[in-house]
């Protein structure tokens, strides 16, 4: 295939399938308030990258583990009256410093942090794309299929828990598609940057929408659009590629934003 | 004439809610077609029941039958939607069962909402949203109807409609209803059975019965025959020295005989205002 032999049409479709799984998964990130939890998550993922590389197993791997060991703790843990930002704050950056320093302890691995905390967009080989595609799919398979007791849970646990649906299990399917995101994520946009692509496409997507699943398919879109043009941005003017898809995709919500305050004066 | 259908029954079930039992040794059932009202201070453990009779906590000790294939219709107290969700009345109703714009138009219609279809849910009236509550409640063909201080929030006109829609919900659909309620005169007047509730069964019946008895009096006042009933109680009295032996024997009224005589007992000052 000669189309993906252009590393910028590999990018292209590394952060498109990448946004179209997080975007609507960040629609439940934001209406559930689970914002920080997103950020734990993805801090979690460095350690995992630490540990993959001291174990010579595939960095997929030991993201995917550390992201979910991480989401199941801060789940579990959400119910037993520990005050959430606290708790939050204290694993997502406890976790970053803990892969930072394991990292350090690698000696004969010369490893690009960088690419790791920012993403590297532009090196997406052929298989990084099978595994991002093949995530996202998970993700939004997902998504799809637990879709309307999803939003139940979200709406009320009682409510959801009157019709039969177990909230826990909803909340537990949410965590595991939030892990996968963030292991094919890490690629793209790198550790800081995941939960900025969880949230911005879904927040900006929140005053353009009537219902649920017109802010989720919006969302998609907003992401999309953000990564195609961030990656022109950045071969335009020479800037990070991640960094740039981030930027434009606020710049979207900024406009959103105050196009919904003139909505609202008027 | 055939025994009424039974929905759930829960024997001597314990319910703890946060480390700590929030209920003891309950024994109650509902069966199809009766109007069962729960009474009782704050922390008494109303809530508490409704969640273990939706199944959202199991009991520690004793059970809690279900019928087979129970369906639950389900009003919350309240429901906060978040700002950032974006939900129309329509949207709403299609949870967690996707439905037909027709059986939607026709809930709204049967709770008096109608035309609302397309508006979000957080620009709604306290009215109609209880209204929109109850017409999505509905819409499953519930077998028992449970509804949670669903009228808080409506002033008296309004509670008074919403009531009588629930009679007219009986009738035409022939499902239970159970409610918490602190529309004392509402709930005398429209109630087959009432439960007094305060970390036990307190006591329980007909209306008429429950608001002579002793126990109601000491938590709801006395004077009014519970018509005017003004809620006030304060938590004077424990549970704790209950024996945890004890299971109070009920009577055909419902009321345990040895409830009023020990933890129970109203203090002077309360029981003549």
């Amino acid at each position: 295939m000669t189309l993906l032999d252009d590393f910028l049409i590999r990018a292209a479709l590394a952060g498109f399938g990448v946004a179209i799984a997080a975007a609507p998964l960040g629609c439940f990130v934001v209406w559930r308030r689970m914002a920080y939890f997103g950020d734990a998550t993805a801090h979690a993922s460095i350690l995992g990258v630490a540990l993959a590389l001291a174990f010579d197993t595939s960095i997929f791997g030991g993201v995917l583990c550390c992201a979910l060991i991480m989401a199941t703790t801060v789940s579990t843990l959400s119910g037993r009256g520990y005050a959430m930002d606290t708790l939050l704050g204290v694993l997502a950056h406890s976790a970053l410093a803990f892969g930072l320093v394991a990292v350090s302890f690698l000696r004969g691995v010369r490893i690009d942090l960088m690419a790791y905390l920012f993403g590297d967009i532009l090196a997406v080989g052929r298989a990084d794309l099978v595994v991002i595609w093949l995530g996202a799919a998970l993700v939004l398979g997902l998504l799809i299929w637990r879709w309307s007791s999803l939003l139940t849970a979200t709406l009320n646990q009682e409510l959801a828990q009157a019709a039969g649906i177990n909230p826990r299990r909803e909340q537990l399917i949410l965590t595991l598609a939030l892990a996968v995101v963030v292991a094919v994520a890490i690629k793209v946009v790198g550790v800081l940057l995941i939960a900025a692509m969880l949230l911005i496409p879904a927040a900006t997507a929140r005053s353009l929408s009537r219902t649920p699943e017109q802010m989720a398919v919006v969302a998609a879109l907003i992401g999309g659009v953000a990564v195609i043009g961030g990656l022109q941005l950045s071969f335009q003017f020479d800037t990070p590629t991640g960094p740039s898809i981030v930027c434009l995709s606020t710049v979207f919500f900024a406009i959103s934003s105050f196009a919904r305050l003139l909505q609202r004066s008027r | 004439m055939t025994a009424p259908e039974r929905l759930v029954t829960l024997s001597n079930a314990t319910i703890t809610h946060s480390g700590t039992p929030a209920l003891r040794d309950v024994n109650f059932r509902i069966d199809r077609g009766e109007i069962v009202t729960i009474l009782g201070p704050n922390g008494s453990g109303k809530s508490t029941l409704l969640r273990a009779i939706i199944g959202a906590l199991p009991a520690t000790t004793g059970t809690v039958k279900r019928a087979a294939g129970l369906s639950i219709g389900y009003v919350p107290q309240k429901l906060h939607i978040d700002p950032t969700l974006p939900l129309t009345v329509r949207r709403f109703l299609s949870l967690p069962h996707r439905i037909s714009d027709a059986m939607a138009e026709a809930a709204l219609t049967r709770a008096n909402v109608s035309g609302l279809a397309g508006r979000q849910m957080t620009e709604l009236s306290g009215g109609q949203f209880q209204r929109v509550l109850l017409a999505r409640a509905l819409l499953s063909k519930p077998d028992l109807l449970i509804l949670d201080e669903a009228t808080q929030g409506l002033d008296q006109p309004g509670a008074a409609a919403f009531y009588r829609q629930i009679e007219d919900v009986r009738r035409e659909m022939g499902c239970a209803i159970l409610m918490v309620s602190h529309d004392l005169h509402v709930v005398m007047a429209a109630s087959d059975r009432v439960i007094c509730l305060n970390g036990h069964i307190c006591c329980e019946g007909a209306p008429a019965h429950v608001a002579t008895a002793p126990e109601y009096r000491a938590l709801f006042g006395a004077g009014t025959n519970g018509a005017l009933a003004l809620y006030r109680h304060e938590h004077d009295h424990h549970h704790d020295d209950l024996p945890d032996t004890t299971q109070p024997a009920y009577d055909q009224a419902g009321c345990a005989p040895d409830c009023a005589q020990s933890d129970c007992a109203p203090t002077k000052t309360e029981t003549h205002p």
